[in-house]
């Protein structure tokens, strides 16, 4: 079953997007489970009629990766939803996790022609159920490996970077062996990225396919404490190393009162609910601070502060509110998940900033002073500046407040690696194209070279890093840099 | 999983185990410390590490069963195993010649202390070890302190061995005799390090203290661990875990120490009400663990290899 999309262009575009089923908002602000159940069979097919086939698809411009969009919506309207799969994976290792959490009115479906009059193909759903598929089927597509070459890479850090450059240097012959700091494999699609949002079954589900093709995993080595990055070179023997540890180092606000009990930064919320599932409150050890009936408030205006305050309405929070320095629409989250929040009951809070915490005599958090402040002149960001509207403070009484405004370089490998350069903001310097930094052997890519970013960003910056360094392997020359397309 | 090649009593409900760890055998310095967990469902937590040998590839660890964790891991015997350890963290103790040093150590804290004072001894310090338990029973390691101290006093609450008091009584005799301290390092109970400062401070004796704050991954990922120093604040996990005493807000600090004081009392009297369970289950977790991951590699042993 084959066949091309035979609709005529016409009748393609009056057929609706489809939507996306939902767990009941009611249900699921309470339970943990996801909240976006996958497109059925029937609903996969009907949206993949809806492309156009453009000459020039835009969609495929606008992939930080560049999957061959086009050809993976034909497959899927022909029914071949394993190739279809097989596709999707030559440019991204990661379909099943992307298709749940990549920005998609940013990119792909930001350049989708039928945006312009309607709604765009939702390609992100496509990609998620073909990915989804190809996992219940069993059947998985997973490529061949070239033969040994003998070269071996150290991959510093299992996030979405390390684990995707591990897959491509896995399959040009390499022997590839990750390091990652924590217990669990994943690094933020497991502690930062809630169950709701990315089933976790789903990232050890990735993780286990490149253990498949080979790729060797080595959890609890903090690189640069354990182990160092010279040490990993000439004691550990490997050729080449790639530093994927992400901007882990939590950002405070720094105004009075954040050492009160109850103020976290996001991470170590997310963290504690994430990773060592402290919202399985009788089974599991780790506690986090008893949300129930209490309420909530988490600064900022991304993902992570999206994440955070969707966890603590779950945790039971009677108020849950998102409380953010500038308006709605400068704010970085995903549109799906400021749609989630709200119909999950999470109150906003627009261009609103604490200025300070407020606690009892005991330390515990009562409440945060706030200023309201109005916007103003673009910034160098784009956004405009917002600024303080003076004598607006108020107090709004809170037990818990998360800090969620982002997250800066952690510097464990930079300060045992004095030979690599870094930049002032201590993130370390890498070139754009070929990842390589200062140091010989040394490639870097991801949130620790561009600062906080996305999944999928962080993903072709390994799979940038990962065909430069297979250059490099094969050349032995390291000056050459960003040559290769 | 990390083997226990030998656990031993030393003291009153105070364990001492050394676990294979190589790669934290290899880097370990005074002062830095581990993270570990016990089992799936259990919590991060971090102890400091009191020697290890490279050449075996240990690392030795002293406990003393206060909460749950610490309780469960008390359990574990010789041949038993550990889920996960990471480390070294934390910043190494800065060892320098400053003259005559002090160490005042409280029961377990004596075994955190013991590296320190053995690098101190060594880089030309007289060290002056004063080793503080509630009683005899929680005196531990006194052959080691004497060995890493040039004087050494045993003092404990009681009387009941050593002499009575707290450390700082002997610390404020010292001084009240003349004797010129250039460096102290208090390692104990929150209220015992806080005391040595109130006593240091005025003195502008350089002191150093090692905190315990709540952690979850050790490597400046959370800032839960933070600690105020001045009207900075610092992690304890990657800036620390040792701080200039003079600066820390030791209330704080308490402070912070009990957020979760509620949970652990529950946790701690469940465990106590269901410890055999809750050993036989460690056990059989660790084992099942193990299967599966010898299952894993056979079976990625087994998958041929197929090149193109």
């Amino acid at each position: 079953m084959s066949e091309k999309n035979a609709l005529p262009l016409k009748e393609r575009m009056k057929i609706a997007r489809t939507h996306m089923p939902e767990l009941d908002a009611r249900v699921r602000s309470r339970n943990f489970e996801e909240v976006n159940l996958g497109l059925p069979v029937a609903d996969a097919l009907t949206e993949a009629t809806r492309c156009i086939e453009c000459a020039k698809p835009g969609c495929v411009v606008h992939c930080p990766v560049g999957v061959k969009i086009k050809e993976v919506v034909a497959l899927i309207h022909a029914g071949e939803y394993l190739a279809a799969a097989a596709k999707l994976r030559e440019d991204n290792s990661l379909p099943a996790i992307t298709g749940r959490v990549c920005p998609q009115e940013n990119q792909c479906e930001g350049g989708c022609v039928l945006g312009k009059k309607g709604a765009p193909v939702a390609i992100g759903n496509l990609e998620r159920f073909v990915a989804d598929f190809e996992r219940e089927s069993g059947q998985l597509g997973l490529p061949a490996n070239a033969a040994p070459t003998g070269k071996s890479v150290a991959i510093v850090g299992s996030g979405p970077a390390g684990l995707s450059a591990a897959g491509d240097l896995v399959q040009k012959g390499h022997r590839v062996r990750v390091f990652e700091a924590l217990h669990e494999l994943g690094g933020v699609l497991i502690y930062g990225i809630p169950e709701f949002r990315l089933p976790k079954t789903i990232v050890k589900g990735e993780v286990d396919n490149l253990r498949r093709m080979g790729v060797e995993f080595e959890t609890n080595v903090v690189v640069g404490k354990s182990v160092t990055i010279d040490e990993l070179m000439h004691n550990e023997h490997f050729d080449a190393v790639f530093v994927a540890t992400g901007a882990g180092l939590p950002v405070f606000l720094g105004v009075p009162g954040e050492q009160f009990n109850g103020v976290y930064s996001a991470n170590e919320f997310l963290t504690r609910v994430n990773l060592m599932r402290a919202y399985q409150v009788t089974e599991y050890d780790e506690p986090v601070y008893d949300c129930r009936d209490r309420d909530v408030i988490v600064v900022g205006g991304g993902n992570t502060a999206m994440d955070a305050v969707r966890t603590a309405r779950r945790l039971g929070a009677k108020s849950a509110t998102l409380v953010y320095r500038r308006s709605e629409t400068e704010m970085p989250a995903r549109a799906e998940e400021v749609k989630h929040a709200r119909e999950e009951g999470v109150e906003f809070r627009m261009l609103t900033a604490p200025v300070a915490f407020l606690g009892d005599e005991k330390g515990w958090l009562t409440g945060a002073r706030c200023v309201r402040m109005e916007l103003s002149e673009p910034d160098e960001s784009g956004r405009r500046r917002p600024v303080e509207i003076k004598g607006s403070e108020f107090v709004m009484p809170t037990n818990v407040a998360i800090i969620g405004v982002g997250t800066t370089a952690n510097p464990l490998i930079q300060s045992s690696t004095p030979d690599l350069a870094t930049n002032k903001r201590n993130y370390i310097v890498a070139d754009p194209e070929s990842m390589r930094t200062s140091k010989r052997g040394v490639f870097a890519g991801g949130d620790i070279v561009t600062g906080g970013a996305t999944v999928i960003l962080a993903m072709g910056a390994g799979r940038k890093a990962a065909a430069s360094i297979h250059e490099y392997l094969t050349s032995g020359e390291w000056e050459k840099a960003g040559t290769r397309d | 999983m990390y083997k226990i090649v030998e656990a031993r009593s030393v003291g009153l409900n105070i364990k001492q185990f050394e676990i294979e760890a190589p790669r934290i055998a290899r880097k370990q310095k005074p002062g830095q410390f581990l993270i570990l967990r016990l089992h799936e469902k259990g919590e991060r937590i971090p102890l400091t590490i009191k020697c290890s040998d490279p050449a075996a590839g240990t690392v030795t660890i002293v406990v003393q069963g206060i909460g749950k964790t610490t309780s469960l891991l008390n359990c574990l015997e010789t041949g038993d195993s550990i889920l996960d350890i990471v480390g070294p963290l934390g910043q190494p103790s800065e060892i320098e010649n400053y003259g005559t040093a002090v160490i005042l150590a409280g029961s377990v804290g004596t075994a955190m202390a013991l590296p320190t004072a053995n690098a101190l001894k060594q880089a030309g310090n007289h060290v002056v070890f004063i080793e503080g338990a509630r009683n005899t029973e929680m005196v531990v390691f006194e052959d080691e302190v004497r060995q890493a101290s040039n004087e050494t006093y045993i003092m404990t609450d009681d009387g009941s061995y050593g002499e009575k008091g707290l450390v700082t009584k002997k610390l404020n005799e010292l001084l009240a005799a003349g004797r010129k301290i250039d460096f102290v390092l208090a390692v104990g109970p929150v209220p015992m390090m806080r005391a040595v400062a109130q006593v240091t401070k005025p003195l502008g004796i350089k002191t150093m203290v090692s905190l315990n704050s709540i952690m979850v991954d050790g490597t400046g990922m959370c800032g839960g661990c933070r600690v105020l120093l001045g009207d900075k604040s610092k992690f304890a996990c990657v800036d620390g875990p040792e701080f200039d005493a003079s600066l820390v807000n030791f209330e704080v600090l308490m402070q912070r120490n009990t957020m979760y004081r509620e949970k652990e009392c529950q946790s701690l009297k469940y465990f106590e009400e269901h410890k055999e369970e809750e050993v036989e289950q460690l056990r059989a977790d660790l084992a099942a663990k193990e299967q599966e991951t010898a299952e894993m590699s056979a079976e990625l042993a087994a998958e041929e290899k197929h090149y193109v």
